[in-house]
Protein backbone atom coordinates (compact mmCIF):
# COMPACT_ATOMS: atom_id res chain seq x y z
CA UNK A 1 0.00 0.00 0.00
CA UNK A 2 2.40 2.56 1.39
CA UNK A 3 5.22 2.11 -1.76
CA UNK A 4 2.93 3.36 -4.60
CA UNK A 5 3.21 6.65 -3.28
CA UNK A 6 6.47 8.90 -4.10
CA UNK A 7 7.91 10.82 -1.31
CA UNK A 8 10.64 13.25 -1.45
CA UNK A 9 12.17 12.80 1.91
CA UNK A 10 14.84 10.13 2.64
CA UNK A 11 16.01 8.72 6.32
CA UNK A 12 19.61 8.77 6.90
CA UNK A 13 19.67 6.12 9.22
CA UNK A 14 23.85 6.77 9.49
CA UNK A 15 23.06 9.81 10.17
CA UNK A 16 20.10 9.94 12.74
CA UNK A 17 20.90 9.77 15.85
CA UNK A 18 17.22 8.96 17.51
CA UNK A 19 16.91 12.37 19.13
CA UNK A 20 12.58 12.63 18.23
CA UNK A 21 13.16 16.24 16.86
CA UNK A 22 11.29 15.19 13.66
CA UNK A 23 8.71 12.92 15.78
CA UNK A 24 7.47 15.95 17.50
CA UNK A 25 7.50 18.30 15.26
CA UNK A 26 5.48 16.33 12.30
CA UNK A 27 1.97 17.13 11.85
CA UNK A 28 0.73 14.27 10.60
CA UNK A 29 2.23 12.23 12.88
CA UNK A 30 4.08 9.60 10.36
CA UNK A 31 7.22 9.42 12.36
CA UNK A 32 7.97 6.57 14.31
CA UNK A 33 11.73 5.73 16.39
CA UNK A 34 12.27 1.94 15.89
CA UNK A 35 15.72 0.52 17.12
CA UNK A 36 16.75 4.41 18.00
CA UNK A 37 16.21 5.84 14.52
CA UNK A 38 13.43 7.27 12.97
CA UNK A 39 11.54 5.97 9.78
CA UNK A 40 9.08 7.50 8.37
CA UNK A 41 4.99 5.78 8.18
CA UNK A 42 4.76 6.52 4.06
CA UNK A 43 1.27 6.75 3.76
CA UNK A 44 0.83 9.27 6.23
CA UNK A 45 3.13 11.68 5.58
CA UNK A 46 2.55 14.94 3.47
CA UNK A 47 5.81 16.00 2.36
CA UNK A 48 4.98 19.34 4.48
CA UNK A 49 9.61 18.98 5.13
CA UNK A 50 8.79 19.87 9.11
CA UNK A 51 11.33 17.05 9.83
CA UNK A 52 14.10 18.73 7.40
CA UNK A 53 13.70 22.07 9.69
CA UNK A 54 13.85 20.17 12.72
CA UNK A 55 16.81 17.79 12.29
CA UNK A 56 19.86 18.82 14.11
CA UNK A 57 21.67 15.71 12.23
CA UNK A 58 20.74 16.60 8.48
CA UNK A 59 19.76 13.06 8.76
CA UNK A 60 16.73 14.32 6.78
CA UNK A 61 17.67 14.21 2.90
CA UNK A 62 15.06 15.69 0.73
CA UNK A 63 15.18 13.98 -2.87
CA UNK A 64 15.51 16.97 -4.70
CA UNK A 65 17.43 17.07 -8.39
CA UNK A 66 21.16 18.41 -8.93
CA UNK A 67 22.41 20.31 -11.36
CA UNK A 68 23.91 17.28 -13.01
CA UNK A 69 20.85 15.10 -13.11
CA UNK A 70 20.15 17.79 -15.67
CA UNK A 71 22.75 17.23 -18.56
CA UNK A 72 20.07 14.61 -19.61
CA UNK A 73 17.92 18.16 -21.50
CA UNK A 74 19.27 19.30 -24.52
CA UNK A 75 18.35 22.81 -23.38
CA UNK A 76 17.13 24.02 -19.76
CA UNK A 77 14.85 26.35 -18.66
CA UNK A 78 15.34 27.44 -15.31
CA UNK A 79 11.41 28.50 -13.58
CA UNK A 80 12.51 29.99 -10.78
CA UNK A 81 10.06 30.38 -7.58
CA UNK A 82 9.43 33.67 -6.81
CA UNK A 83 10.78 32.85 -3.09
CA UNK A 84 14.02 32.64 -4.89
CA UNK A 85 14.37 36.77 -5.15
CA UNK A 86 13.95 36.99 -1.92
CA UNK A 87 16.79 35.07 -1.10
CA UNK A 88 19.29 37.93 -1.88
CA UNK A 89 19.17 41.68 -0.75
CA UNK A 90 16.62 44.37 -2.09
CA UNK A 91 19.56 45.32 -4.97
CA UNK A 92 19.65 42.37 -6.32
CA UNK A 93 17.18 42.62 -9.72
CA UNK A 94 15.24 39.58 -10.55
CA UNK A 95 17.52 40.49 -14.07
CA UNK A 96 20.28 39.77 -12.36
CA UNK A 97 19.64 36.21 -10.93
CA UNK A 98 18.32 35.58 -14.33
CA UNK A 99 21.78 36.22 -15.68
CA UNK A 100 23.54 34.07 -12.70
CA UNK A 101 21.31 31.66 -13.70
CA UNK A 102 22.64 31.11 -17.00
CA UNK A 103 25.88 31.15 -15.69
CA UNK A 104 25.07 28.67 -13.59
CA UNK A 105 24.04 26.46 -16.91
CA UNK A 106 20.77 27.21 -17.27
CA UNK A 107 20.16 28.22 -21.28
CA UNK A 108 16.87 30.06 -20.68
CA UNK A 109 15.17 31.61 -17.37
CA UNK A 110 11.26 31.92 -17.30
CA UNK A 111 9.52 34.07 -14.65
CA UNK A 112 6.32 32.56 -12.79
CA UNK A 113 5.12 36.09 -11.95
CA UNK A 114 2.95 36.67 -15.13
CA UNK A 115 1.78 33.31 -14.71
CA UNK A 116 0.67 34.14 -11.58
CA UNK A 117 -1.37 37.08 -12.81
CA UNK A 118 -3.11 34.64 -15.37
CA UNK A 119 -3.85 31.83 -13.04
CA UNK A 120 -5.50 34.93 -10.16
CA UNK A 121 -7.83 36.52 -13.36
CA UNK A 122 -8.56 32.44 -14.43
CA UNK A 123 -8.97 31.51 -10.84
CA UNK A 124 -11.84 34.74 -10.08
CA UNK A 125 -13.41 33.61 -13.43
CA UNK A 126 -13.99 29.96 -12.18
CA UNK A 127 -14.98 31.34 -8.75
CA UNK A 128 -17.75 33.45 -10.59
CA UNK A 129 -19.01 30.60 -12.33
CA UNK A 130 -18.67 27.62 -9.67
CA UNK A 131 -22.02 26.67 -8.07
CA UNK A 132 -20.74 23.71 -5.99
CA UNK A 133 -19.97 22.90 -1.98
CA UNK A 134 -17.91 26.33 -0.40
CA UNK A 135 -15.38 27.18 0.39
CA UNK A 136 -13.00 26.47 -2.46
CA UNK A 137 -9.62 25.79 -0.90
CA UNK A 138 -6.03 26.50 -2.85
CA UNK A 139 -4.46 23.87 -4.60
CA UNK A 140 -0.97 25.52 -5.77
CA UNK A 141 0.52 24.04 -2.35
CA UNK A 142 1.33 20.46 -2.92
CA UNK A 143 1.61 19.50 0.82
CA UNK A 144 -2.04 21.15 1.03
CA UNK A 145 -3.34 18.88 -1.80
CA UNK A 146 -1.16 15.81 -0.23
CA UNK A 147 -3.14 16.88 3.28
CA UNK A 148 -6.72 17.35 2.01
CA UNK A 149 -6.09 13.79 0.01
CA UNK A 150 -5.11 11.90 3.35
CA UNK A 151 -6.83 13.64 6.32
CA UNK A 152 -9.59 15.49 4.61
CA UNK A 153 -11.07 13.30 1.75
CA UNK A 154 -14.26 14.66 1.67
CA UNK A 155 -12.99 18.07 1.29
CA UNK A 156 -11.33 17.02 -1.96
CA UNK A 157 -13.71 17.96 -4.00
CA UNK A 158 -13.61 21.18 -2.67
CA UNK A 159 -9.86 22.15 -3.88
CA UNK A 160 -9.77 24.86 -6.98
CA UNK A 161 -9.18 22.98 -10.41
CA UNK A 162 -7.32 25.93 -11.64
CA UNK A 163 -3.48 24.51 -12.51
CA UNK A 164 -0.34 26.56 -10.38
CA UNK A 165 1.34 28.74 -11.70
CA UNK A 166 4.43 27.04 -12.39
CA UNK A 167 2.93 24.14 -14.40
CA UNK A 168 1.12 27.12 -16.46
CA UNK A 169 5.28 28.81 -16.65
CA UNK A 170 6.56 25.76 -17.43
CA UNK A 171 3.89 24.90 -20.53
CA UNK A 172 4.07 27.94 -22.18
CA UNK A 173 8.47 28.04 -21.56
CA UNK A 174 8.71 24.63 -23.03
CA UNK A 175 6.13 25.57 -26.16
CA UNK A 176 7.50 28.87 -26.99
CA UNK A 177 10.94 27.46 -26.70
CA UNK A 178 10.54 24.11 -29.15
CA UNK A 179 9.34 26.46 -31.64
CA UNK A 180 12.25 28.30 -31.30
CA UNK A 181 14.88 26.14 -30.94
CA UNK A 182 13.17 23.35 -33.51
CA UNK A 183 14.03 21.36 -30.64
CA UNK A 184 11.51 18.25 -29.40
CA UNK A 185 9.99 19.36 -26.33
CA UNK A 186 10.95 16.55 -24.84
CA UNK A 187 14.57 17.58 -25.12
CA UNK A 188 13.71 20.75 -23.49
CA UNK A 189 13.75 20.70 -19.35
CA UNK A 190 11.53 22.32 -17.63
CA UNK A 191 13.67 22.94 -14.21
CA UNK A 192 11.43 24.29 -10.72
CA UNK A 193 14.08 26.36 -8.30
CA UNK A 194 12.23 25.46 -5.46
CA UNK A 195 11.84 26.51 -2.07
CA UNK A 196 10.58 22.80 -0.59
CA UNK A 197 10.53 19.39 -1.18
CA UNK A 198 6.81 18.96 -2.10
CA UNK A 199 7.28 20.23 -5.43
CA UNK A 200 9.27 17.13 -6.24
CA UNK A 201 6.24 14.90 -5.10
CA UNK A 202 3.60 17.32 -7.52
CA UNK A 203 6.39 16.54 -10.41
CA UNK A 204 5.87 12.54 -9.84
CA UNK A 205 2.27 12.56 -9.07
CA UNK A 206 0.96 15.43 -10.86
CA UNK A 207 -2.15 15.61 -9.01
CA UNK A 208 -4.87 16.56 -11.01
CA UNK A 209 -3.04 16.75 -14.26
CA UNK A 210 -2.63 14.02 -16.70
CA UNK A 211 0.95 14.81 -16.33
CA UNK A 212 3.70 17.59 -15.42
CA UNK A 213 5.01 20.31 -17.58
CA UNK A 214 7.98 20.52 -14.88
CA UNK A 215 10.97 17.69 -15.84
CA UNK A 216 13.15 18.28 -12.70
CA UNK A 217 13.21 20.91 -9.12
CA UNK A 218 16.62 21.98 -8.03
CA UNK A 219 16.33 23.35 -4.34
CA UNK A 220 17.06 26.92 -3.76
CA UNK A 221 19.38 25.66 -0.80
CA UNK A 222 21.40 23.52 -2.91
CA UNK A 223 21.74 26.24 -5.79
CA UNK A 224 22.69 29.55 -3.27
CA UNK A 225 26.39 28.91 -3.17
CA UNK A 226 26.88 29.15 -6.85
CA UNK A 227 24.24 31.37 -7.78
CA UNK A 228 25.66 33.59 -5.68
CA UNK A 229 29.35 33.60 -6.59
CA UNK A 230 28.19 33.90 -10.41
CA UNK A 231 25.97 36.93 -9.30
CA UNK A 232 28.91 39.09 -8.35
CA UNK A 233 30.85 39.22 -11.72
CA UNK A 234 26.86 40.68 -12.65
CA UNK A 235 27.59 44.35 -13.11
CA UNK A 236 24.33 45.79 -11.44
CA UNK A 237 24.89 48.88 -13.58
CA UNK A 238 23.66 46.25 -16.74
CA UNK A 239 20.44 45.89 -15.07
CA UNK A 240 17.05 47.26 -14.38
CA UNK A 241 14.14 46.19 -12.96
CA UNK A 242 12.70 43.69 -14.94
CA UNK A 243 9.34 44.39 -16.68
CA UNK A 244 8.86 40.26 -17.14
CA UNK A 245 8.43 40.78 -13.37
CA UNK A 246 4.56 41.26 -12.01
CA UNK A 247 3.92 43.63 -8.48
CA UNK A 248 0.78 41.52 -8.11
CA UNK A 249 2.50 38.10 -8.98
CA UNK A 250 5.35 38.35 -6.68
CA UNK A 251 2.60 38.30 -3.74
CA UNK A 252 1.95 34.13 -4.65
CA UNK A 253 5.08 33.53 -2.76
CA UNK A 254 3.78 34.78 0.71
CA UNK A 255 1.13 35.35 2.70
CA UNK A 256 -0.31 38.34 2.11
CA UNK A 257 -3.88 40.18 3.67
CA UNK A 258 -6.32 38.50 0.92
CA UNK A 259 -5.79 35.49 -1.16
CA UNK A 260 -3.32 37.10 -4.22
CA UNK A 261 -5.11 40.10 -6.18
CA UNK A 262 -8.81 38.25 -5.60
CA UNK A 263 -11.37 40.26 -4.30
CA UNK A 264 -10.98 40.47 -0.24
CA UNK A 265 -14.62 39.67 0.41
CA UNK A 266 -15.62 36.25 1.57
CA UNK A 267 -12.04 35.27 1.22
CA UNK A 268 -8.96 34.16 3.52
CA UNK A 269 -5.60 33.23 3.41
CA UNK A 270 -3.85 30.95 5.85
CA UNK A 271 -0.43 29.83 6.57
CA UNK A 272 1.77 27.16 8.42
CA UNK A 273 0.74 23.63 8.91
CA UNK A 274 -1.04 23.92 12.45
CA UNK A 275 -3.35 26.53 11.16
CA UNK A 276 -4.08 24.86 8.07
CA UNK A 277 -5.40 22.14 9.67
CA UNK A 278 -7.82 24.00 12.41
CA UNK A 279 -9.01 26.01 8.99
CA UNK A 280 -9.83 22.87 7.72
CA UNK A 281 -11.81 21.12 10.89
CA UNK A 282 -13.38 24.49 10.61
CA UNK A 283 -14.33 23.43 7.10
CA UNK A 284 -15.33 20.28 7.64
CA UNK A 285 -17.86 20.96 10.33
CA UNK A 286 -19.23 23.34 7.70
CA UNK A 287 -18.34 26.45 9.73
CA UNK A 288 -16.67 28.45 6.86
CA UNK A 289 -19.61 27.89 4.36
CA UNK A 290 -19.79 31.70 3.66
CA UNK A 291 -16.03 32.06 2.91
CA UNK A 292 -15.63 31.54 -1.11
CA UNK A 293 -12.11 30.72 -0.77
CA UNK A 294 -9.32 29.70 1.37
CA UNK A 295 -5.67 30.36 0.38
CA UNK A 296 -3.50 27.67 2.47
CA UNK A 297 0.03 27.65 2.51
CA UNK A 298 2.15 24.99 4.28
CA UNK A 299 4.94 26.80 5.65
CA UNK A 300 5.21 29.68 7.85
CA UNK A 301 4.57 33.03 6.15
CA UNK A 302 4.31 31.15 2.69
CA UNK A 303 6.82 30.03 0.02
CA UNK A 304 9.03 32.50 1.48
CA UNK A 305 9.17 30.02 4.98
CA UNK A 306 10.19 26.89 2.92
CA UNK A 307 12.13 24.59 4.28
CA UNK A 308 15.11 24.27 1.59
CA UNK A 309 15.44 28.26 1.36
CA UNK A 310 18.47 30.07 2.97
CA UNK A 311 17.19 33.06 4.57
CA UNK A 312 14.69 33.92 7.72
CA UNK A 313 11.49 33.55 6.59
CA UNK A 314 10.72 36.94 8.06
CA UNK A 315 13.58 38.34 6.50
CA UNK A 316 12.76 37.19 3.04
CA UNK A 317 9.19 38.19 3.48
CA UNK A 318 10.27 41.83 4.20
CA UNK A 319 12.62 41.67 0.99
CA UNK A 320 9.61 40.28 -1.05
CA UNK A 321 7.56 42.96 -0.18
CA UNK A 322 9.95 45.29 -0.70
CA UNK A 323 10.54 43.85 -4.34
CA UNK A 324 6.55 44.17 -5.00
CA UNK A 325 6.90 47.79 -3.50
CA UNK A 326 9.43 48.79 -6.06
CA UNK A 327 7.58 47.75 -9.45
CA UNK A 328 4.44 49.24 -10.89
CA UNK A 329 1.27 48.40 -8.81
CA UNK A 330 -1.13 45.62 -10.89
CA UNK A 331 -0.79 42.89 -12.79
CA UNK A 332 1.30 42.80 -16.15
CA UNK A 333 -1.20 40.41 -18.07
CA UNK A 334 -3.73 41.16 -21.04
CA UNK A 335 -7.33 40.24 -18.68
CA UNK A 336 -9.40 39.43 -22.36
CA UNK A 337 -6.26 36.88 -23.35
CA UNK A 338 -6.54 35.05 -20.09
CA UNK A 339 -10.04 34.85 -20.67
CA UNK A 340 -9.69 33.60 -24.61
CA UNK A 341 -7.22 30.53 -23.12
CA UNK A 342 -9.68 30.22 -19.98
CA UNK A 343 -12.54 29.56 -22.14
CA UNK A 344 -9.85 27.39 -24.31
CA UNK A 345 -9.50 25.11 -20.83
CA UNK A 346 -5.51 26.18 -20.51
CA UNK A 347 -6.16 26.88 -16.77
CA UNK A 348 -7.86 24.26 -15.60
CA UNK A 349 -6.67 20.55 -14.50
CA UNK A 350 -7.46 17.71 -16.81
CA UNK A 351 -8.23 15.08 -14.32
CA UNK A 352 -10.14 14.74 -11.22
CA UNK A 353 -8.25 14.63 -7.93
CA UNK A 354 -9.33 11.55 -5.64
CA UNK A 355 -8.20 11.18 -1.83
CA UNK A 356 -6.22 8.46 -0.62
CA UNK A 357 -7.17 8.17 2.95
CA UNK A 358 -5.07 6.77 5.49
CA UNK A 359 -6.36 3.16 6.16
CA UNK A 360 -8.25 2.75 9.01
CA UNK A 361 -7.71 0.68 11.92
CA UNK A 362 -9.50 -2.35 10.02
CA UNK A 363 -11.03 -2.45 6.66
CA UNK A 364 -13.98 -4.43 8.10
CA UNK A 365 -15.85 -1.73 10.67
CA UNK A 366 -16.75 -4.67 12.74
CA UNK A 367 -13.58 -5.18 13.20
CA UNK A 368 -12.11 -1.58 13.05
CA UNK A 369 -15.05 -0.79 15.98
CA UNK A 370 -13.16 -4.28 17.97
CA UNK A 371 -9.79 -2.52 17.52
CA UNK A 372 -10.98 0.97 18.41
CA UNK A 373 -12.14 -0.54 21.90
CA UNK A 374 -9.00 -2.26 22.69
CA UNK A 375 -7.00 1.30 21.64
CA UNK A 376 -9.06 3.04 24.27
CA UNK A 377 -8.45 -0.11 26.83
CA UNK A 378 -4.59 0.33 26.34
CA UNK A 379 -4.44 4.06 26.04
CA UNK A 380 -6.51 3.96 29.10
CA UNK A 381 -3.33 2.06 31.12
CA UNK A 382 -1.05 4.96 29.41
CA UNK A 383 0.41 7.87 31.61
CA UNK A 384 -1.06 10.23 28.90
CA UNK A 385 2.29 12.84 28.44
CA UNK A 386 3.33 12.25 25.31
CA UNK A 387 6.85 11.10 26.34
CA UNK A 388 7.54 9.88 23.31
CA UNK A 389 10.01 7.43 24.73
CA UNK A 390 8.29 3.75 23.26
CA UNK A 391 9.06 5.60 19.81
CA UNK A 392 5.44 7.13 19.23
CA UNK A 393 4.61 10.73 19.16
CA UNK A 394 1.76 10.35 21.48
CA UNK A 395 0.18 7.80 23.63
CA UNK A 396 -2.83 7.70 21.34
CA UNK A 397 -0.66 6.96 18.72
CA UNK A 398 1.49 4.27 20.46
CA UNK A 399 -1.94 2.66 21.91
CA UNK A 400 -3.19 2.59 17.93
CA UNK A 401 0.53 0.94 16.99
CA UNK A 402 0.23 -1.83 19.94
CA UNK A 403 -3.44 -2.59 18.16
CA UNK A 404 -1.93 -2.81 14.82
CA UNK A 405 0.21 -4.86 15.65
CA UNK A 406 3.54 -2.61 14.74
CA UNK A 407 4.64 -1.54 18.35
CA UNK A 408 4.75 -3.91 21.84
CA UNK A 409 2.98 -2.58 25.07
CA UNK A 410 6.11 -3.37 27.04
CA UNK A 411 7.86 -0.39 24.83
CA UNK A 412 6.43 2.07 27.45
CA UNK A 413 8.66 3.00 30.24
CA UNK A 414 5.71 3.98 32.69
CA UNK A 415 4.30 0.40 32.03
CA UNK A 416 7.44 -1.37 32.73
CA UNK A 417 8.20 0.76 35.46
CA UNK A 418 4.74 -0.24 36.91
CA UNK A 419 5.96 -4.15 35.71
CA UNK A 420 9.08 -3.86 37.83
CA UNK A 421 7.50 -2.15 40.68
CA UNK A 422 4.70 -4.70 41.36
CA UNK A 423 7.72 -7.63 40.48
CA UNK A 424 9.71 -6.14 43.27
CA UNK A 425 6.91 -5.93 46.14
CA UNK A 426 6.18 -9.90 44.93
CA UNK A 427 9.68 -10.38 45.36
CA UNK A 428 9.82 -8.63 48.52
CA UNK A 429 6.75 -10.11 49.94
CA UNK A 430 8.11 -13.72 48.79
CA UNK A 431 10.82 -12.92 51.11
CA UNK A 432 8.95 -11.66 54.08
CA UNK A 433 6.81 -14.64 54.29
CA UNK A 434 10.20 -17.23 53.93
CA UNK A 435 11.63 -15.74 57.22
CA UNK A 436 8.63 -16.34 58.94
CA UNK A 437 8.52 -19.33 57.71
CA UNK A 438 11.96 -19.89 58.82
CA UNK A 439 11.89 -17.60 61.73
CA UNK A 440 8.41 -19.37 62.89
CA UNK A 441 10.81 -22.81 63.07
CA UNK A 442 11.82 -23.31 66.24
CA UNK B 1 -26.12 -7.66 19.74
CA UNK B 2 -23.83 -6.08 17.52
CA UNK B 3 -20.70 -4.75 17.81
CA UNK B 4 -20.62 -0.98 18.72
CA UNK B 5 -17.93 1.64 19.89
CA UNK B 6 -19.00 4.03 22.49
CA UNK B 7 -17.73 7.21 23.44
CA UNK B 8 -19.04 10.02 25.58
CA UNK B 9 -18.00 13.58 25.64
CA UNK B 10 -18.47 16.39 28.50
CA UNK B 11 -19.01 19.57 27.27
CA UNK B 12 -19.13 23.10 29.67
CA UNK B 13 -21.46 26.03 29.19
CA UNK B 14 -19.94 29.13 28.14
CA UNK B 15 -16.62 27.30 27.03
CA UNK B 16 -15.57 28.83 23.63
CA UNK B 17 -12.02 28.57 24.40
CA UNK B 18 -12.98 24.41 23.46
CA UNK B 19 -15.88 24.95 21.71
CA UNK B 20 -15.41 22.37 18.57
CA UNK B 21 -13.26 19.74 20.29
CA UNK B 22 -15.82 17.57 21.04
CA UNK B 23 -16.46 17.27 17.26
CA UNK B 24 -13.15 16.89 15.89
CA UNK B 25 -13.02 14.60 18.36
CA UNK B 26 -15.63 12.80 17.33
CA UNK B 27 -15.11 12.93 13.48
CA UNK B 28 -11.23 11.60 13.71
CA UNK B 29 -12.28 8.83 15.45
CA UNK B 30 -15.06 7.85 12.46
CA UNK B 31 -12.15 8.22 10.34
CA UNK B 32 -10.06 5.47 12.30
CA UNK B 33 -13.02 3.20 11.82
CA UNK B 34 -13.25 3.76 8.33
CA UNK B 35 -16.45 5.85 8.25
CA UNK B 36 -16.97 6.48 4.79
CA UNK B 37 -16.14 10.46 4.04
CA UNK B 38 -19.67 11.42 3.18
CA UNK B 39 -20.93 9.97 6.69
CA UNK B 40 -18.26 11.90 8.04
CA UNK B 41 -18.84 15.04 7.15
CA UNK B 42 -22.55 14.68 7.67
CA UNK B 43 -21.41 13.73 11.29
CA UNK B 44 -19.04 16.62 11.44
CA UNK B 45 -21.49 18.78 10.77
CA UNK B 46 -24.26 18.00 12.90
CA UNK B 47 -21.93 17.33 15.88
CA UNK B 48 -20.54 20.98 15.83
CA UNK B 49 -23.92 22.44 15.67
CA UNK B 50 -24.94 20.42 18.78
CA UNK B 51 -21.97 20.63 20.49
CA UNK B 52 -22.11 24.47 19.84
CA UNK B 53 -25.56 24.66 20.63
CA UNK B 54 -24.67 23.42 23.93
CA UNK B 55 -21.79 25.85 24.59
CA UNK B 56 -24.31 28.56 23.32
CA UNK B 57 -27.43 27.90 25.47
CA UNK B 58 -26.68 25.10 28.18
CA UNK B 59 -24.63 24.75 31.44
CA UNK B 60 -23.38 21.88 30.98
CA UNK B 61 -24.13 18.67 28.80
CA UNK B 62 -22.96 15.42 27.45
CA UNK B 63 -22.61 14.07 24.01
CA UNK B 64 -22.65 10.04 23.22
CA UNK B 65 -21.23 9.13 20.38
CA UNK B 66 -22.12 5.02 19.41
CA UNK B 67 -20.91 3.69 16.17
CA UNK B 68 -22.20 0.26 14.75
CA UNK B 69 -21.99 -1.34 11.12
CA UNK B 70 -25.24 0.32 10.45
CA UNK B 71 -25.31 3.60 11.54
CA UNK B 72 -23.72 6.39 13.49
CA UNK B 73 -25.95 7.39 16.87
CA UNK B 74 -24.85 10.94 18.27
CA UNK B 75 -27.10 11.34 21.71
CA UNK B 76 -27.17 14.71 22.97
CA UNK B 77 -27.99 15.86 26.72
CA UNK B 78 -28.16 18.81 28.12
CA UNK B 79 -28.88 20.56 31.73
CA UNK B 80 -29.81 23.95 30.46
CA UNK B 81 -32.98 26.47 29.61
CA UNK B 82 -34.57 24.17 27.33
CA UNK B 83 -36.67 24.69 24.28
CA UNK B 84 -40.38 26.22 25.41
CA UNK B 85 -41.37 25.76 21.48
CA UNK B 86 -39.89 22.65 19.45
CA UNK B 87 -41.52 24.00 16.09
CA UNK B 88 -40.29 27.26 16.16
CA UNK B 89 -36.99 26.52 17.11
CA UNK B 90 -36.63 24.26 14.32
CA UNK B 91 -37.38 26.91 11.40
CA UNK B 92 -34.71 28.01 9.69
CA UNK B 93 -33.82 32.06 10.69
CA UNK B 94 -35.50 30.95 13.95
CA UNK B 95 -32.79 31.91 16.88
CA UNK B 96 -32.79 33.01 20.64
CA UNK B 97 -28.92 33.91 20.29
CA UNK B 98 -27.65 37.09 21.99
CA UNK B 99 -25.42 39.70 19.99
CA UNK B 100 -22.74 38.94 21.67
CA UNK B 101 -23.29 35.26 20.28
CA UNK B 102 -23.75 37.02 16.68
CA UNK B 103 -21.02 39.18 16.53
CA UNK B 104 -18.97 35.73 17.47
CA UNK B 105 -20.91 34.20 13.81
CA UNK B 106 -23.42 31.98 15.99
CA UNK B 107 -26.76 32.53 15.54
CA UNK B 108 -28.20 32.47 12.15
CA UNK B 109 -31.13 30.14 13.65
CA UNK B 110 -29.42 27.33 11.40
CA UNK B 111 -28.35 25.02 14.17
CA UNK B 112 -31.23 22.74 14.92
CA UNK B 113 -32.47 23.09 10.93
CA UNK B 114 -29.38 21.82 9.75
CA UNK B 115 -29.22 18.99 12.66
CA UNK B 116 -32.26 17.83 11.03
CA UNK B 117 -31.46 18.48 7.56
CA UNK B 118 -28.05 16.04 8.02
CA UNK B 119 -29.93 13.44 10.11
CA UNK B 120 -31.32 10.16 9.57
CA UNK B 121 -33.53 9.79 12.51
CA UNK B 122 -33.68 12.88 14.57
CA UNK B 123 -35.73 13.06 17.93
CA UNK B 124 -36.21 15.83 20.22
CA UNK B 125 -37.54 16.54 23.69
CA UNK B 126 -37.21 19.26 25.80
CA UNK B 127 -38.35 20.63 29.03
CA UNK B 128 -38.05 23.98 29.93
CA UNK B 129 -35.87 24.83 33.23
CA UNK B 130 -34.72 21.41 32.53
CA UNK B 131 -32.58 21.11 29.54
CA UNK B 132 -33.02 19.29 26.19
CA UNK B 133 -32.53 15.88 24.72
CA UNK B 134 -31.24 15.68 21.33
CA UNK B 135 -30.98 11.91 19.89
CA UNK B 136 -29.78 11.54 16.16
CA UNK B 137 -28.79 8.60 13.91
CA UNK B 138 -27.14 8.77 10.48
CA UNK B 139 -27.14 5.57 8.90
CA UNK B 140 -24.06 4.21 7.12
CA UNK B 141 -24.42 4.26 3.65
CA UNK B 142 -24.18 0.90 1.19
CA UNK B 143 -21.46 -1.90 2.53
CA UNK B 144 -18.10 -1.55 0.64
CA UNK B 145 -17.37 -4.88 -0.39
Amino acid sequence: MASQYHHSLRFDVDRCEGCMSCMRACPTAAVRIRKGRAMKLADRCIDCGECIRVCPRAAIVPLTDQMADLSKFKYKIAIPSPALYAQFDTEVFPSMIFAALKQCGFDDVESVSPACDAVTIATEIFLNEYRGQYPLISSFCPTVVRLLQVKYPELVDQLLPVLAPREVSARDAKLRKSRETGLPPEQIGAVYITPCPAKIVAILEHPGMQRSHLDAAVSICDLFQTLAAALSPVQESEYKLDAAESADGLSWAFLGKFPRSLPAENTLSVAGLPNVIRILDDVEKGRLRKYSYIECHACPEGCVGGCLTVENPYLARGKAIRLQQSLPAGCIVERSEVEASYRKKEFLMDESLAGRPLSPLDEDISKAIIKMKERDRILWDLPKIDCGACGAPSCRAFAEDVVLGEADEALCVFRWQRVLGERIEELANLVRTQRQTIGGQP
Amino acid sequence: MPEAFESIYQVLGRDFSNAGKVSTSIKDTLKRLGVSPAVVRRVAIVSYEAEMNLVMYAIRGKVALSVSRESVTLKVDDEGPGIPDINLALQEGYSTATAEMREMGFGAGMGLPNIRKNADEFDISSEVGRGTKLCIRILQAAEVI
